[in-house]
């Protein structure tokens, strides 16, 4: 783990106390990020996606809406997923965060981006770190029971290119889980896959 | 060796699914300044002030910029004006005058060392209007007839071939059918975002979100009266766009002026919110279509209204009646299209343009006249098919129309769709099936290419278009890659930058017919050069240079006068509706395309499901939700504007017939993304119609609606 | 967002001086409303208290009932095998609410304080009495389905948009605050107020006031109970219309019942016609019909939003059926 620490524009403040911080003090925090530790000052304002984008340099989360409302942003805090951009980065003293940059390793893709690369679960890419995340925090909740449970745990994944199905394969590509009789049924390429006509 | 018609992963998937793609607000430059824009909040008035002192004196600002202390650019006109533009009105110069054309307008502009500090200091700044009578009313009572100009690019008010008005008189079945369909917005998950950097010398870099790097550069090249040649428009990926993109918005000679402004290259990103007045959407039509036919199903007459919206200061007009003259053999047919000025910002090319509205229209009726005549819909349009393009007579350049209707029928299982009660019930829901043709016009336009060999056996394309992520890199790739008999791998494809040889928009489905041809010369020409026939060792004939660079281009030929070229489909929809709840699910789609040659299948399938999955958003969650008291729209988030998620989308499956049309052009393509949307929603409205006998005349097919026309029907 | 001051607070004393201080301090917890409303410019508040590091995220059984922490995470109580259990109907309307990720971060104190998503409040631009007191309500005329159909004023119409709130409100559960004058209890159903002429005084809460915990009596445990919810997205959205439900039932016969509505009113809303009309009978469809038409009893339509009333029936009439289902020993 190293260490670094990054100068903000704002001032850090001056007191101790938090109680005695004036409205636009800068708020020390140290964030441990893809296991590298950062220790900024931060204006109290500045989202979490905000300051991974615009302080450290990591542009993979997006901001799509700046609300919660489409998942662009979505990283894993202590391991679980999280939508950067309704967190404040002042609020995250401490927090161990892993961003779509801190998921590959020594160079190899992570099973799951392997995944969407192999089933074509994206066009775009501009939702698609989000997305990623998003899969691997549902895989490491225990929640890809089979597709209709996965079809809702990623639906605060907005993707407008549509490219669902595909991430939905790329689920059952990482996971194991079996497509129900009833989606086989419904989509050749399942029926190629099963041998069946 | 061939890379065309294999289904080869995505060459930039890495990338993406990486974090290392970067959009337009994602370059890191130094000394980076943000711009925020302060919207107006009338729709129609004038600036009566602007009380810019506390955002003055906010931490941070740099600059607020208003029409009294903004300088006014030149704005030399565009002759002739491109074809994403409309071609009657002037478009929005911002900041230049005190005039509010439309709620949502940018009225003024901070700029400050941090995005936080200039969207605060912009909810400081203090504007008072003097509103005037503002038109927020869709009103068909106002509907004018297109410009000349508008009407000379293939969007004419009136249209008339046989005798329609007498036909339909007489004809022995007959439907009259009202439709509207709302405003819908591209929310294309990527933000608008432009990063504007000057030099020393006057020369100008954009970072931009864009589909047209080069429409970019020459408009901004005129708003500024500067040499087109000292801008460089850069825009290696895009974030979804869907048309979007096209035009060169406002905010991009917004973005140039704050750098000018304050001497450092500032990004201007435009909140969600944002988007939906400072680009465009597609406009609310509403429609009302005659349908006549002889008792075997034969059409007899087609009459076709539709009204459109735009905004009053452009003329922005739609090919929404197209799919009506041309989708079916029928000798009596008349177009009326009419459009609505209103105080709103000018809708834009979304996704099967014109089109995919015409054809919602059209497809539903159809529908309609189908049951008039006690008829399968499947017959009535394989009765009904054009084996010539029924309006100008030319034949067309390929046609598998009557493959994908039979193919996807039988894939789907048309024949044996559940029809009676009990078959169509499961718990609290029904089953319901419907289906709709597809159609779209395939063009093709002017571009250049280049390809550069490389001793070390690599080689490189070049060109300005674009990826909004049909897979423009991994399709040019494929073509280079069988031209010059190198390995995939080998190859790379450079584009998104106004350095690189100039292309048109990418959009319109015009970019691999386009595109792919440039490149495919630039490898046979690179071949000539180096004097190497098919199949001979290119390297070797470097000879010892490091590399060889040749240019190629493509552009349309005599085919587009005598022949008429389009891509084909044919959707089938499967719904589940719960009577009670008003609630539509779609369980799955079928769709069968006839796109001429597929490049890639694995690709050109992503497009079709993708198609699919906004299909389903425009029949059942999408619309823009406008007050006409305040000309305000309200659901300007996604939160509210509902773009379909994960759990909204069942099993979707996207199969090509066999095609290659090399009259069109020498790669066969004819173009998939357009009509990948083309029929997708009326195909699911007319399986709502199945499912429960409703005709409900107005997308999205909502849950209020539902239950509002039971209520209506007594029931 | 305007500047603010940052405070977190390790205690919850430290968090009640701030808020006794100025009223205008806000508490941020999962933050995934706040957050909304400051980048929007609707709430600019001087100071902002973290309160999310307070000891208040522990679930119990006690002898009395279920003690859930005002700071569990969404996802975590969802989870909980004796809340999933025993008390279904909470875990089936959080697992209805938001996505994945905002049920990781948002919390239960935070939920039931989460402010309406009428679209005039929202813009942070219309005309809208809840923001700016005294500009008007534009969604009384405007078109947006969410408007009130109980207990709206001349003043506001906007709903409460929370799931988890009809859940509790269905099992008579209560909220436990600790503030300025000491700790008390608060029935659910008097937590949020009517708009009246001050809708932007929304709830019961003073100044300084912290939530600390939900207590859901154990009575709750042995209703027969559900949630049943409506929207237009199959996922990922906040109700057009919700219900929920709990019948105590000896033999069959129900004994008590308690009905709440979502998204009707600015708070949930009970249906107090329905659930005397349940007293003494036994569940079975054609009494959940009749009990959906009576939870429609005084709904009064404005603008768009007619089609609610209806929906409204129709969904309080799926939540009964759910627990006739429970009731036969049939658990799909």
């Amino acid at each position: 783990m190293s260490e670094t620490t990054t100068g903000g524009a704002a001032r850090p403040s001056a007191s101790s106390s938090a109680s005695d911080a004036l409205p636009g003090a800068a708020h020390e925090v140290r964030l441990v990020v893809n296991g590298e530790v950062h220790t900024l000052a931060v204006d109290p304002r500045a989202t979490l996606l905000d300051t991974l984008r615009d302080r450290l340099g990591l542009t993979g989360a997006k901001k799509g809406c700046a609300h919660g409302s489409c998942g662009a942003c979505t990283i894993l805090v202590d391991g679980r997923r999280a939508v950067s951009c309704l967190m404040l980065a002042a609020a995250c003293d401490g927090r161990e965060i892993t961003t779509i940059e801190g998921l590959a390793t020594n160079g190899a893709l992570h099973p799951v981006q392997q995944a969407f690369v192999d089933q074509d679960a994206f066009q775009c890419g501009y939702c698609t770190p989000g997305q990623i995340m998003s899969v691997a925090g549902l895989l490491a909740e225990g929640r890809a029971r089979d597709d209709a449970a996965v079809r809702d745990e990623l639906s605060g994944n907005i993707c407008r290119c549509g490219a669902y199905p595909n991430i939905l394969a790329a689920v059952r590509q990482v996971s194991g889980i079996e497509p129900t009789p009833a989606e086989i049924g419904a989509d050749a390429r399942l029926r190629d896959a099963a041998g069946g006509a | 060796m061939n890379a065309i018609g294999s289904p080869i992963s995505r060459v930039d998937g890495p990338a993406k699914v990486t974090g290392a793609a970067t959009y337009a607000a994602d370059f890191a430059i130094a000394n980076l300044a943000h711009a925020a824009l302060v919207q107006a909040s009338v729709p129609a008035g004038r600036i009566a002030a602007i009380d810019t002192r506390a955002a003055e004196a906010a931490p941070g600002v740099l600059a607020v910029m208003t029409h009294e202390n903004t300088r006014r650019l030149p704005w030399h006109p565009r002759d002739p004006r491109p074809g994403v533009d409309p071609k009657s009105g002037e478009r929005l110069h911002p900041l230049e005058d005190d005039l509010v054309r439309y709620d949502g307008q940018p009225v003024a502009m901070v700029v400050a060392t941090s995005e936080v500090e200039a969207r605060a200091a912009a909810e400081l700044v203090r504007v008072s209007y003097a509103p005037t009578a503002a038109r927020t009313r869709f009103d068909p009572a106002y509907g004018h007839e297109p410009s000349a100009a508008t009407a000379k690019a293939g969007r004419p008010g009136d249209t008339a071939r046989g005798d329609p008005e007498d036909a339909f008189t007489r004809s022995e079945v007959t439907v009259d059918v009202p439709f509207v369909q709302p405003r819908e917005q591209h929310v294309a998950m990527e933000p608008h975002a432009t990063i504007a950097a000057w030099d020393d010398e006057g020369g100008l870099t954009l970072y931009d979100k864009s589909q047209w790097v080069d429409n970019v550069r020459t408009e901004i090249g005129l708003a500024f009266g500067i040499d087109e040649k000292r801008i460089r428009v850069i825009s290696p990926f895009v974030g979804g766009a869907f048309g979007s993109g096209l035009r060169t918005w406002p905010h991009v000679a917004m973005a140039a002026l704050a750098a000018e402004r304050v001497g450092r290259p500032v990004r201007l990103a435009l909140t969600r919110r944002a988007l939906f007045t400072n680009t465009g959407y597609r406009p609310r039509t509403e429609s009302r279509i005659r349908l006549g036919a002889d008792r075997d199903g034969t059409l007899s007459s087609i009459v076709h209204e539709a009204i459109g919206q735009t905004s009053t200061y452009e003329e922005y007009a739609e090919t929404t009646l197209t799919p009506t003259r041309q989708l079916y053999a029928c000798e009596n047919v008349a177009t009326h299209y009419r459009l609505v000025d209103m105080n709103v910002n000018t809708p834009s090319p979304m996704r099967g343009p014109g089109a995919a509205t015409g054809q919602l229209f059209l497809e539903t009726a159809m529908d309609e006249l189908a049951q008039a005549l006690g008829m399968d819909p499947l017959d009535l349009r394989l009765k009904n098919l054009a084996e010539r393009d029924p309006d100008s007579g030319k034949p067309w350049s390929s046609k598998a129309l009557r493959a994908c209707y039979e193919q996807a029928a039988e894939r789907f299982g048309w024949a044996d769709r559940p029809r009676d009660d009990a078959a169509r019930t499961v718990g609290h829901e029904r089953i319901g099936s419907g289906m709709a043709s597809a159609f779209y016009p395939a063009h093709r336009s002017k571009a250049r290419a280049s390809v550069t060999l490389y001793a070390n056996g690599g080689a490189m394309v070049q060109a300005a278009t674009s990826d909004m992520g049909p897979g423009t890199y991994t399709a040019l790739s494929q073509v280079a890659a069988d031209a010059l008999g190198l390995p995939l791998e080998q190859v790379r494809v450079e584009i998104g930058d106004t350095a690189l040889p100039q292309a048109p928009a990418h959009g319109g489905s015009i970019t691999m017919a386009t595109l792919g041809n440039a490149v495919a010369n630039a490898c046979s020409r690179l071949r000539e050069d180096l004097g190497v026939e098919n199949g001979g060792d290119l390297v070797a004939a470097l000879g010892g240079r490091d590399s060889h660079r040749a240019e190629g281009s493509s552009s349309p030929g005599k085919e587009a006068q005598d022949y008429e070229s389009a891509a084909f489909g044919a959707i089938f929809a499967e719904v589940r509706v719960d009577p009670e709840l008003g609630t539509v699910r779609v369980a799955r789609l079928v769709g069968g395309y006839d796109v001429g040659r597929v490049v890639n299948p694995k690709l050109a399938r992503s497009q079709c499901i993708g198609g699919m999955v906004q299909g389903i958003g425009m029949a059942l969650t999408e619309e823009a939700l406008f007050d006409e008291r305040l000309g305000r729209v309200m659901n300007a988030n996604l939160a509210e504007y509902l773009a379909p998620v994960c759990a909204d989308v069942g099993a979707l499956e996207a199969f090509f017939v066999e095609s290659d049309d090399r009259i069109f052009n020498p790669l066969g393509v004819k173009g998939l993304a357009e009509i990948a949307l083309c029929g997708v929603a009326a195909a699911i409205v007319n399986a709502v119609h199945d499912a429960t006998g409703l005709r409900l005349h107005r997308v999205p097919v909502t849950p209020e609606r539902i239950v509002m026309a039971q209520a209506a029907r007594g029931g | 967002m305007q500047p603010f001051a940052y405070h977190k607070v390790r205690d919850a004393e430290t968090a009640i001086a701030h808020g006794a201080r100025d009223p205008q301090t806000i508490f941020l917890a999962g933050g995934t409303d706040l957050v909304q409303l400051l980048e929007d410019g609707i709430s600019r508040p001087q100071g902002v208290v973290d309160i999310s590091a307070l000891p208040f995220d522990a679930i119990a059984t006690t002898i009395d009932g279920l003690r859930i922490g005002a700071l569990a995470k969404l996802a975590d109580v969802a989870d909980h095998a004796e809340i999933r259990a025993r008390y279904p109907a909470i875990a089936a309307a959080l697992g209805e609410t938001a996505s994945p990720m905002v049920r990781n971060m948002a919390t239960m104190g935070g939920n039931l304080l989460q402010r309406t998503r009428c679209l005039y409040f929202r813009d942070g631009v219309s005309p809208c009495n809840k923001r700016a007191p005294g500009s008007g309500c534009s969604a009384r005329l405007g078109h947006d389905a969410q408007a009130a159909l109980f207990g709206a004023s001349e003043a506001c119409v906007a709903t409460h948009p929370s799931d988890l709130a009809v859940a509790l409100l269905a099992l008579d559960a209560e909220v436990l605050v600790v503030g300025p004058s000491g700790e008390r209890s608060i029935p659910l159903d008097r937590l949020h107020r009517l708009p009246g002429e001050t809708p932007w005084i929304e709830s019961d809460l003073e100044p300084g006031e912290v939530i600390t915990a939900i207590f859901v009596p154990r009575e709750a445990a042995g209703r027969a109970q559900a949630y049943a919810k409506l929207r237009h997205r199959a996922s990922f959205e906040w109700p057009l219309v919700s219900a929920a439900v709990s019948l105590a039932l000896v033999e069959g016969t129900i004994e008590d019942a308690r009905i709440a509505l979502g998204a009707v009113a600015h708070k949930p809303w009970r249906a107090e016609t329905a659930e005397r009309l349940l007293i003494g009978r036994r569940i079975d469809d054609a009494l959940a019909r009749e009990a959906g038409e009576a939870a429609t009893d005084g709904a009064r339509p404005i603008a768009e939003n007619a089609a609610k009333i209806p929906l409204m029936a129709r969904i309080v009439t799926r939540a009964l059926q759910d627990c006739a289902r429970q009731q036969a020993g049939d658990p799909s």
